[in-house]
């Protein structure tokens, strides 16, 4: 699929492929964050009244509120005012149509794998939505999407184009008061995705948003909405990447997604924000509140995530299990190597009744990182026959790693059955040396024993996804023994 | 005229600076079976494992051509390819990997150290049932995770399949009777029969003489102290089992 190789400048030895910087002008806001930038940003954006309101109400809150400490994660503190909050790709005109993007910018997509020429995407299977930066340079599949009344498209087009489907549901799930970091976000958010599936429609194809952070010094912070109505069903896949810079950049995002009566929503993820060098020097500060409502009775959310990418990793995309009936799962493989730092997890709240919900985490730490699963299952008064599984494995390759377990449970109603498990094993040399008396290379034998490891949470991802994620696994573990 | 596959002359190696294996030497050429007996602790397993080059074995002294290769250059997936397949006393389990993956990520690499066409995924499942059913393997069996939750008996079984896959031209078969019953014994021990052709070699290091009762060995050596003490022919072995290992201990 790719033609170019991208150019990285691979001094460190690294094998991050996508560490390539684009030379494009771009339109950048004065660093800082204050009243004045967040106006700016929200009139470069040409947004509604209500919409800038919402923005410096979550700003003023902010500053009243303190960065959360009690994951178990060590970095340097984050200069908020030396960050750059909006950064877009200067294009000569506003692109219409494809055929009118910036070339530089389909050139970067072209090198990421991610062509945005429709004919060439997956052979119309796959519909994608680019956010590059700050702003989202194309979405693809618009015109056929819409047939269908499925609308899929940035989410500032969508405040423009349907500002009540946008005011309705934005911050329902996740309101600005959340937390530090969406807090943050509902201020200065700058693109993102939005996805409206009408009653009864089972979206023809997959939706995708590939996000890349590009500029210097600047912030991504983009915010999806997905909205699922009665009976509806769509499987949504993001990707990231970014620079291989020796800074740290921020990504503070927010997914929310609400799931009405009788629908399904798959999301996946495959997250491979740059992780630093193999000192620990650079890579993306990751700090995304990802959260679904499950509104409506019989309704479904399924998450799956496989971490591979950035620095530090904090992130428990959640399901809020309000219909009756209604079903939460998650199915994760973190994967931290060198330096790298995850706590990550996800939270089942059950209130509805008869509600289910299912964790399977698979985490896999190598070289000197360290990650934490933290998950809460929480049932509430009301919730009558809930029903919970999960299950936690860690795997460690060396002994430089370490991998932490923290579920808390939280149960209101005496008719909850909760089951954890939890088990930690170690690459041990008996298995390699097996592997390798069978003719099986050491690195082949390490990716044989985490694929085998991971297979349970893989197998949830949407074929062509599987593919990459799974190739992936093993660029992120090369180097790990020996 | 005979042709050597194995030539150990004057092996010395041990663990953490603890000499074990003391001036060992052993020619075995192609087409023999050669059976290793001693007493626990005789150092038998570090042979094997020094062979195989497993980690954390030093070698001090010596030498050992395979197929008139330096064989302790190699790194141990080099051996295997090359041909040295180490029967296992006690097979690793690896949670997660169907056996069947794993067979045939063995089977290919073996298959393209020699130039040969990496098998499909068709080509590959008839083979392994064909070579099962030999072994009263069935196909439920191998879709498990490899050696997950296997009784002594399958994971022994196991082994010998792998064994008939790969082909190898030296099997090292360690203790290969451990924990086996003799229905499970007569199983592997006509698996291993089934693999004497005259052109493959066998290495059989076992302390007791059950074993050579089903697979009968060309020559037998009695190994002590980290050298082999006597050899002789298959009688040696029924000697043992009578006397003891005591009188030959004491002997040298």
């Amino acid at each position: 699929m790719q033609k170019n190789k991208p150019e990285i400048a691979d001094e460190s030895g690294d094998k991050y492929k996508y560490g390539f910087v684009t030379d494009i002008d771009a339109d950048t806001v004065p660093k800082g964050l204050n009243e004045d930038i967040i106006r700016l940003i929200s009139a470069k954006k040409g947004e509604p009244d209500w919409l800038l309101e919402f923005r410096l109400k979550a700003f003023e809150h902010w500053q009243t509120m303190e960065e959360p400490t009690w994951a178990k994660l060590a970095y340097d503190k984050i200069g908020y005012q030396d960050l750059c909050y909006y950064s877009a790709p200067k294009q000569k005109v506003a692109p219409t149509s494809l055929e009118e993007v910036d070339k530089e910018l389909l050139d970067t997509y072209e090198k990421l794998g991610i062509p945005l020429k429709e004919q060439e995407v997956l052979a119309g299977v796959v519909a994608v939505d680019a956010v590059f930066d700050s702003v989202s340079v194309a979405t693809t599949y618009r015109a056929k999407l819409a047939e269908k009344g499925v609308i899929f498209c940035s989410i500032s087009e969508a405040v423009k184009e349907y500002p009540d489907l946008v005011k309705k549901y934005l911050g329902s799930v996740v309101p600005y008061t959340d937390n530090f970091f969406a807090c943050l976000n509902s201020a200065v958010f700058t693109d993102g995705s939005f996805v409206y599936i009408p009653q009864g429609v089972k979206c023809p194809m997959e939706l995708s948003t590939y996000f890349r952070i590009n500029a210097k010094n600047t912030g991504q912070f983009e915010r999806t909405l997905i909205v699922a109505d009665d009976e509806s069903y769509v499987s949504y896949l993001e990707g990231c990447t970014a620079p291989q810079r020796d800074e740290n950049q921020l990504h503070a995002a927010i997914v929310e997604i609400v799931v009405m009566k009788d629908a399904e929503v798959k999301y996946s993820t495959v997250q491979n924000w740059y992780p630093g060098d193999k000192d620990g020097k650079g890579g993306v500060y990751n700090f995304v509140t990802k959260r679904a409502a499950c509104r409506g009775a019989n309704s479904k959310i399924s998450w799956t995530q496989v971490e591979t990418g950035s620095a530090v990793t904090w992130k428990y995309p959640s399901c809020i299990l309000q219909g009756d009936n209604s079903v939460g799962e998650f199915y994760s493989v973190a994967i931290t190597n060198n330096h790298q730092q995850a706590d990550t997890g996800t939270k089942m709240i059950h209130i509805g009744r008869n509600t289910t919900s299912k964790i399977i985490s698979k985490g896999i730490s190598a070289g000197f990182s360290n990650q934490t699963y933290r998950g809460l299952v929480k049932v509430s008064p009301s919730a009558v026959g809930v029903r919970n599984y999960s299950q936690c494995d860690s795997l460690l390759i060396g002994s430089n790693c370490g991998s932490h377990t923290v579920p808390y449970i939280e149960n209101r109603n005496k008719t909850a059955v909760i089951e954890h498990e939890a088990t930690t094993s170690k690459i041990s040399d008996e298995q390699l040396f097996y592997c390798q008396q069978r003719g099986i290379g050491e690195e082949e034998a390490v990716s044989l024993i985490v694929n085998g490891f991971c297979k349970e949470v893989m197998q949830h991802l949407p074929m062509e996804f599987a593919i990459e994620a799974a190739k992936l696994i093993n660029i992120s573990l090369e180097g790990s023994v020996g | 005229m005979a042709t050597p596959l194995l030539e150990i002359e004057n092996l010395h190696a041990g663990v953490c600076d603890k000499e074990i294996i003391k001036g060992f030497n052993l020619t075995i050429n192609e087409g023999e079976v050669h059976a290793i007996m001693g007493p626990n602790g005789a150092g038998k397993s570090t042979l094997s494992n020094v062979l195989c080059g497993k980690a954390g074995y030093e070698v001090t002294a010596g030498s050992v051509r395979f197929k008139g290769k330096d064989l302790l250059r190699m790194s141990p997936e080099e051996r295997a390819r090359e041909g040295v397949f180490l029967c296992m006393q006690y097979p690793v389990e690896i949670p997660g990997v169907p056996t069947t993956a794993f067979l045939k990520h063995s089977v290919n690499a073996v298959r393209k150290h020699h130039n040969l066409l990496e098998l499909d995924t068709m080509e590959f499942i008839k083979m392994v049932r064909e070579e099962g059913k030999k072994l009263g393997i069935d196909g439920e069996m191998i879709k498990r995770p490899l050696n997950v939750g296997f009784s002594g008996g399958e994971k022994k079984r196991l082994e010998t399949l792998q064994m008939s896959i790969l082909k190898p031209a030296l099997s090292i078969l360690d203790e290969a009777d451990s924990g086996l019953d003799i229905d499970a014994l007569k199983v592997v021990a006509e698996g291993v029969n089934g693999l004497r052709d005259g052109q493959r070699s066998m290495l059989v290091i076992t302390h007791y003489q059950r074993l050579l009762n089903y697979v009968v060995p060309d020559f037998v050596h009695v190994y002590a102290d980290g050298r082999i003490v006597k050899s002789g022919t298959k009688e040696l072995a029924l000697e043992l089992e009578e006397k003891g290992y005591a009188e030959f201990v004491r002997e040298k």
